[in-house]
């Protein structure tokens, strides 16, 4: 029965601003530096294996220099992810060095991306000291710590300035608690430090706490940052979604994608109130870069996750499904997961299991 | 020609510690040189006076068991006794009386102090921040090592995590510009940043670790983070011997889950050190075992190294008291009264290790009491 008001409430969803899942989609794909290509290249390989209704729109972010004479995201690619709403990104380098700012945090702002989420679940087969580990953070992405606001008042004196808004912060706990209910998730937990921060983080739990009162089907807990981290590195089946403000939300997930065998693994999610952006969050590897070695994986899930947000839910298992069983049997791991294969054979594996399925 | 012979001057203030502590005092070993080489330590004459905060939680049972293994050791240490909290601040005693104390005696064993989400008074800054303001308590160090018998996943952690804790995000100055958005600022200055810097080499140097690590978030917060990495990278040139490098906190937190064995003496500012303080704690067995101490260029306040009042266990006698134990070991070997610290801590050890007396958090059933008792049958003179 919950299953049939779940589906309902996903077509409803779907058949307003979306469409229904049997059209041919166009999603945005940005393949990204260094490893990027080959890993996209994977993706979009697995993807007509599975036959995802998805056309790909490939562009370049490339810096280029804009009428102001500063060096920012291409327009085309701009109005690519605007008119698409939704877009898939491989690893981008950042360049060294002042004046540019960092692609990943101009893309984020670009297309208002408040929400960063990364779901963190053991990968069977790939062993880690951690066995049992299934939780989402879910971090506001857009102020905070991260405001990017700092003087220095007097000569070795520097204020930096974390920006707590309501706003921003009720948005970020609406999106933690529907992002539960529609995932089949319990459980919220608001991490904070608002015994130290009494004001600004006391704003961003009494959002939470708010929320949490209208959404009385999902549990609702609130923690200190400093014990989340202490019983996450201990027991982290006790936790199901976080949510977060910036700074604990980067700290934490890194945390937590350690916890499952590193970066390589965990997909990422931002999402915006006009879009979405799936992302890998690992580096470019540029020492494999063109070698055919590096592991899809990180990408791929994120892939899937898009799927998930784009209502695709049976397209998303099958690739899910068909991505940890390879890595389980242990056949075709690339070299990060210990294993010999070739990116092209792990690609190849999972495409198999796929028609096979 | 100025630059250059400050720094001379300033090299010269770094070796000066150096040479005055020729023999190390090794204050956080978990094994004692002199006793490891089975030379009896002299049992001081005359009394030493410390000042006791029991705190919030679990803190005054925690104490209790101090005071017990106290006794039975014959330890010649009084405490003088402050009630200190926040929660019902009618019936704390007043933080002037308390510093005083322990300015004072040089030297304090404290529990945990609990921190409200609001105060009865509005004010921004806790009752912890306040005692660490006025006794400018600037470096808190926590060592971080694997008990031999506890059974955690992360086996032979050896870590020292030294966290700067009278700035930065601790700073409590908040303001709601207009509804709905609040300021909070985050405050590094250079001094504080190079003491603690300094602080951490010192304490390298001084205890035999042979690298410092300097964790920050930099590459965003450029200008605080900023400053706080030159200061370290500033201060690192001056030990040539100690091998430095810098972090990233997300990857730092990420590396100590999967390899903490990379780590030997970490450097951090307040909310960082905070992270990893717990964090670490985690790896090694959680906040019940883990020992830690303030200091200021003038006293040191020995506590817990993870601060969790555990308030949920209060009076169910179920509270580990090792972390307050060895904390408690510890002043004493600071305070040269190292033939009971060396005591006490045997006795701790061999209790943890023979594993028949553990208290719930260690995957045991004792009590607490049944712990302190075993404690104290293991006290060997």
């Amino acid at each position: 029965m919950a299953g049939l008001c779940r589906s309902a409430l996903n077509l409803l969803r779907s058949s307003g601003a979306r469409q229904l899942s049997t059209d041919v989609r166009t999603v945005t794909l940005i393949p990204g530096d260094g490893i990027g290509p080959e890993i996209s290249a994977a993706v979009q390989k697995i993807f007509s294996a599975a036959e995802v209704p998805i056309a790909w729109e490939e562009v370049d972010v490339t810096p280029v220099k804009g009428p102001d004479g500063k060096f920012g995201i291409p327009p085309a690619a701009i109005e690519s992810v605007n008119r698409n709403g939704i877009g898939l990104k491989g690893p981008l380098m950042t360049p060294v060095g002042k004046g540019h700012r960092s692609l990943n945090l101009a893309i984020r702002k670009e297309f208002n991306l408040y929400a960063n989420v990364r779901p963190c679940r053991s990968v069977e087969g790939y062993e880690t000291l951690y066995r049992d580990v299934d939780v989402v953070t879910i971090r506001e992405n857009t102020e905070g710590e991260y405001s990017g606001i700092e003087h220095e008042i007097v000569d070795g004196v520097v204020q930096s300035i974390k920006l707590i808004t309501e706003p921003a912060s009720r948005r970020v706990a609406e999106y933690a608690f529907q992002y539960a209910r529609s995932n089949g998730r319990s459980k919220v937990t608001a991490v904070h430090k608002a015994n130290i921060m009494r004001m600004s983080d006391g704003l961003f739990l009494r959002c939470c706490r708010e929320t949490a009162e209208k959404n009385p089907d999902i549990k609702f807990e609130e923690k200190y940052l400093d014990t989340v981290c202490l019983n996450m590195v201990q027991d982290p089946s006790q936790y199901d979604v976080l949510v977060m403000p910036n700074l604990y939300g980067d700290i934490l997930s890194d945390l937590c994608a350690g916890l499952v065998g590193g970066l390589g693994l965990t997909p990422s999610g931002n999402i915006g109130e006009g879009g979405a952006v799936f992302e890998s969050v690992h580096g470019t590897a540029p020492d494999i870069a063109g070698l055919d070695k590096a592991n899809p994986t990180a990408l791929l899930l994120s892939a899937v996750m898009m799927l998930r947000y784009m209502d695709m839910h049976k397209h998303a298992s099958v690739i899910e499904q068909a991505c940890f069983e390879t890595i389980k049997e242990g056949n075709f791991r690339t070299g990060d997961l210990g294993g010999s294969a070739k990116c092209s054979e792990f690609t190849d594996e999972i495409c198999r299991k796929i028609s096979d399925s | 020609m100025a630059a250059v012979s400050r720094r001379v001057l300033f090299s010269l203030q770094t070796l000066r510690p150096l040479v005055r502590d020729v023999q190390p005092r090794n204050v956080h070993s978990a094994a004692p040189l002199s006793s490891a080489m089975g030379v009896p330590v002299s049992r001081p004459e005359g009394r030493t006076t410390a000042t006791l905060i029991p705190g919030d939680g679990v803190g005054p049972e925690l104490c209790q068991v101090v005071l017990d293994v106290f006794k039975s050791a014959g330890v010649p240490l009084d405490f003088k006794e402050y009630h200190l909290t926040e929660l019902y601040a009618p019936r704390s005693d007043s933080l002037e009386d308390v510093v005083e104390s322990i300015k004072e005696n040089g030297l304090c064993l404290k529990g945990i102090l609990a921190t409200p989400d609001h105060s009865s008074d509005g004010d921004l800054k806790t009752l912890n921040m306040k005692l660490r303001d006025e006794l400018d308590l600037y470096a808190n160090v926590v060592h971080i090592k694997s008990l031999p018998g506890l059974n955690v996943r992360h086996k032979n952690v050896d870590m020292v995590v030294i966290r700067e804790q009278t700035e930065g995000e601790y700073s409590a100055l908040e303001h709601e510009s207009v509804a709905g958005v609040v300021e909070c600022l985050k405050i590094m200055t250079r001094d504080k940043c190079r003491r603690i810097a300094k602080f951490a080499f010192d304490y390298a140097v001084k205890n035999g670790r042979k690298k410092v690590t300097a964790v920050h978030k930099a590459n965003i917060m450029k200008l605080g983070d900023g400053l706080f990495l030159k200061q370290c990278q500033e201060v690192a040139e001056m030990y040539p011997n100690i091998e430095f490098n810098n972090m990233i906190i997300d990857n730092c937190t990420m590396q100590m889950v999967s390899n903490p064995h990379q780590f030997d003496v970490l450097v951090l500012p307040n909310l960082y050190g905070n992270i990893v303080d717990n964090l670490a704690a985690g790896l090694v067995g959680g906040a019940g075992v883990v020992a830690g101490a303030s200091y200021s260029s003038k006293c040191v306040v020995f506590e817990p190294g993870a601060r969790h009042t555990f308030s949920e266990a209060v009076g169910k006698n179920v509270a580990n008291p090792t972390a307050m134990l060895l904390a408690s070991a510890n002043m004493l070997n600071h305070v040269n009264l190292q033939y009971y610290g060396d005591m006490i801590q045997n006795a701790v050890d061999r209790v943890i290790r023979v594993g028949k007396v553990r208290t719930k958090d260690i995957g045991g059933h004792s009590t607490t009491f049944d712990f302190a008792r075993a404690v104290i049958g293991n006290l060997r003179h």
